[in-house]
């Protein structure tokens, strides 16, 4: 190949990833529309208990506030992950999504009892409208954490046989994308459902 | 639990003999398929050149495909239903409730998300990236993605016919009856799962489609610049991007209603039934512009082509298409006036529905525009456009009289109703799609398709869609309900005997489209298109060769005005050898589209048999194709100048001996000429 062809290539490798990037918003902007169709739902239907347990007797301040404090933690260890990215330190990249790893994998485990919990004292989805809506908010927030969590693990897995080539660290930045995403959303979720449960 | 869920032989359908005859069809088509495809020993072409493809152009190609096989079905149904009403007075005709309701469900969900929705994303695979000059889509991979999950899911519709039985709920599935309490059994189940996976198709579908028009434009194609058929591209983009998330969360909602028990819609316990239609056509009225504004688009391009005149009103065109997609997302409730809302919230609606004509209206005086004057060529694309032009406004202004809260009420569920919609979607869509397929297929194939049969199909189409549904708003001002299986009242039966007539005549229609594609095939070396500009086009996707080179264009083109390539011809720089040409990247072919599509089946087929085995597996299946594909860095390869430079040279040799225009001797031509092709 010429050397000419091989410029034009790898300007054209920097135009992949900008188009990637932008691609990976739009996605991000099309699940924000399905959090918000689910957090409309959920404020349509908090006051539909049928009966049933309501906010106030399910909902833990102090579980709620262990879970964001593991989620906003996993958010900054991550922004360190991407500053040694930058450095060019792949054994810091690969401590800091590990330990972004654990406390990801912590808040799933605190998500997890709290519904098992739920489920157990008869608190289930199927129990009430409002009880549906919770779990599939907080639940479908759960599942795109746990995909972050493999996601995590994939990117580990290629930083660790790739190194920081270029395609691993576009890739990382998109991991980025969506763990901070998932962060805003819990945000939002601790405002809207669990804060005005417990007030 | 059963290994099968709750699969068992008697799913199969041997309680009817109409059941069992739509099963033995469906399944005979696929076995005439494979059947085919051995008899020309095309198994390894189809293997490797086409389900393993990420070609735009390819996959395009197979869109449509997928588009033609389900217009027939959903065709089917229909001159089903009209046959059935025709002689149902007094009656129970020849379909017993239970079937006429599956029926007129698959219907509208087919024609809808696996006619509709594949028609369009081939259409604009096909062309969008020829027309802005680039060389494939973004995401060439995940357009594989998305058209295989489109597939996904219209098998599982076609496969509802031979197992189990379809949704009775109509395309819609409105709840409480949609809910496990009143439809237990699988079809709701088939409805939701295959709109689901189609639906994640779509979403990728729209998310790719404007990263292609924002990012990969050739140099000089401003937004300005883009052909209209693009700029509609890009509103629909947006439209899908924002728009299917709701449908998601609607069905995905109703799935665990069903599947979990849960009460997001049920009739007890905390439910809202009314969430589900608000989210439905939060999702539904952007549809019908997602859906209609290609085919607006398609009408730009061809009514300009054929006028020989360039588009009147560009500028007021893309307006009116931006404003037509904002006012897309504020007129949803206008579906459901009669929920009992408020006046205030129901005028709110009434009057944006009002006003969202406005746009629709600009665009049709731009059209007639470009026409007058013009020295307007009547070959079948045109013609669609021009039934298209006369038609969409009666349905427009039934349109306008059901905005208005007070008649809505008196209208609502009535066949009015459907003889509106059907008068926006036949000639609106449909005929759009139709004059796209006529107006690109050369490009696509590299002939053209028969032009008299073209023209009886059009006759046929325009003359049944007038006859098979002007009777059906006289039946709806009798007060008609839309959905009869049977009725009491005599004076509606003259009226759907004449609408069971229209639908005959739209059978010649589509017979018509069969012979034309047929003869076309037989005759192709009448018609062969050696220019690649074979109507004296305006935009960029005339300029490759037809079929184009898999790269579309061995020197990306340098755009300098709209109307891009008939500028180019009239500067003279049209067909130019360039000095030399340039190796050019390429995506590979992969089977993991075709992969993730597979095991997308094989989850949905899971998810409505309660097989759960099979849709952990299907999607550890699905979530290792995507894996092992995102640690793949060599997902292209380079090919050498010396391929391109070979392909253009034979290129170059077929335009010498091409005669110079194919419109020269066209009554009215006017004249353009196309410079010789420098030898």
């Amino acid at each position: 190949m010429s050397s000419a062809a091989t410029m034009s290539v790898s300007t054209r490798d920097t135009e992949r990833y900008e188009e990637k990037d932008f691609g990976f918003w739009l996605y991000l902007m099309s699940d924000a529309v399905i959090f918000a169709c689910l957090f409309a739902t959920y404020l349509v239907m908090v006051g539909n208990a049928a009966g049933g347990p309501v906010p106030k007797d399910v909902f833990s301040l102090n579980r709620a506030a262990a879970e964001t404090a593991l989620l906003l933690l996993s958010s900054t260890t991550f922004g360190i992950a991407a500053v040694s990215l930058w450095a060019g330190d792949r054994s810091k990249v690969l401590l800091w999504l590990a330990i972004t790893f654990l406390l990801g994998a912590g808040f799933i485990a605190l998500e997890f009892s709290e519904f098992s919990g739920m489920i157990a004292k008869g608190a289930g989805p199927d129990r009430s409208g409002f009880l549906s809506a919770f779990f599939t908010l907080v639940g479908t927030h759960g599942l795109h954490v746990s995909v972050g969590l493999v996601w995590i693990l994939v990117m580990i897995g290629q930083v660790f046989a790739k190194g920081l080539t270029a395609p691993v660290a576009s890739r990382l930045m998109r991991l980025g994308l969506f763990w901070h995403f998932l962060d805003i959303i819990w945000v939002v979720i601790f405002s809207v459902v669990y804060l005005p449960g417990l007030l | 639990m059963d290994i099968f869920g709750r699969l068992t032989i008697e799913s199969l359908p041997f309680y009817s003999a109409i059941a069992a005859s739509g099963a033995a069809v469906t399944v005979l088509g696929a076995l005439s398929v494979a059947a085919v495809i051995t008899y020309f020993g095309a198994w390894r072409l189809v293997v490797f050149q086409w389900l393993s493809s990420v070609d735009h152009k390819k996959i395009g190609i197979m869109y449509i495909m997928l588009a033609l096989v389900m217009l027939v079905r959903g065709f089917v149904d229909a001159a089903m239903m009209r046959s059935q009403q025709a002689i149902a007075l007094n009656s129970d005709g020849y379909l017993p409730p239970g079937h006429f309701d599956q029926i007129f469900s698959s219907h509208g969900t087919i024609m809808i998300f696996f006619m509709a929705m594949p028609f369009l994303s081939g259409l604009i695979n096909l062309i969008m990236p020829q027309q802005i000059g680039s060389r494939d889509v973004a995401f060439p991979f995940m357009n594989a993605v998305s058209l295989w999950l489109s597939t996904a899911g219209a098998a599982l519709v076609l496969i509802s016919l031979v197992i189990g039985k379809f949704s009775t709920a109509g395309w819609t599935g409105y709840p409480p009856y949609s809910g496990l309490e009143f439809t237990p059994g699988v079809g709701v189940d088939y409805w939701i799962w295959a709109v689901l996976i189609s639906g994640f198709g779509s979403t990728m579908t729209g998310i790719n489609f404007l990263v292609t028009i924002i990012k990969c434009r050739a140099p000089g194609m401003t937004m300005f610049r883009m052909p209209l058929f693009t700029w509609t591209v890009f509103i629909t983009s947006v439209l899908i991007i924002f728009a299917f998330p709701a449908l998601t969360v609607a069905c995905a909602m109703l799935a665990l209603d069903r599947t979990l028990g849960m009460h997001f819609f049920t009739n007890g316990m905390g439910g809202n039934m009314m969430n589900y239609i608000n989210l439905f056509w939060l999702w539904g009225h952007p549809e019908v512009y997602i859906l209609i504004l290609p085919a607006f688009g398609v009408f730009s391009e061809v009514v300009a082509v054929f006028s020989q005149k360039r588009l009147f009103g560009y500028i007021s065109l893309v307006l009116a298409t931006m404003a037509i997609g904002l006012l897309s997302f504020t007129v949803w409730l206008h579906h459901f006036f009669t929920m009992g809302s408020s006046a205030r919230v129901n005028s709110f609606f009434g009057t944006m529905t009002t006003i969202i004509a406005v746009p629709t209206g600009v665009k049709v005086f731009d059209w007639l525009l470009t026409m007058y004057r013009g020295r307007i060529v009547f070959k079948p694309p045109l013609l669609f456009t021009i039934g298209f032009l006369v038609t969409f406004v009666i349905g427009g202004l039934s349109g306008v009289l059901l905005a208005l809260p007070p008649i809505d009420y008196l209208m609502h569920n009535t066949t009015f109703l459907i003889a509106h919609f059907h008068n926006m979607i036949i000639p609106g869509v449909l005929f759009g799609y139709l004059a796209g397929y006529m107006f690109w297929f050369p490009k696509a194939f590299g002939f053209k398709l028969n032009e008299k049969w073209g023209t009886r199909a059009f006759w046929c189409w325009i003359v049944g869609f007038y006859v098979a549904f002007m009777p059906l708003y006289v039946l709806g001002l009798l007060g008609m309900p839309r959905r009869m299986e049977h009725y009491e009242i005599a004076a509606w039966q003259p009226h759907l005997i004449v609408a069971a007539f229209g639908a005959f005549i739209i059978l010649l229609g589509m017979i018509c489209l069969g012979v034309q594609l047929w003869v076309s095939i037989r005759d192709r070396k009448e018609a062969l298109d050696l220019t690649g500009d074979p109507w004296n086009g305006r935009s960029l996707e005339w300029a490759t060769s037809s079929p184009a080179a898999p790269y579309n264009f061995a020197v990306l083109p340098k755009v300098e005005c709209r109307d891009a390539w008939w500028d180019m011809k009239q500067r003279g720089v049209a067909y130019q050898r360039p000095e030399k040409y340039e190796d050019i990247v390429m995506p590979k072919n992969t089977f993991a589209g075709a992969v993730i599509g597979a095991a997308g089946f094989a989850f949905g087929f899971a998810m409505i048999w309660w097989i759960w085995w099979l849709a952990l597996l299907s999607l550890a299946v699905i979530g290792a194709a995507i894996i092992v594909r995102a640690s793949n860095d060599d997902d292209e390869f380079v090919m050498p100048a010396s391929e391109v430079k070979a392909i253009e040279d034979a290129r170059f040799a077929q335009l010498a001996k091409a005669p110079k225009n194919a419109m020269e001797g066209e009554p009215g031509f006017a004249g353009q000429p196309a410079p010789e092709p420098a030898a």
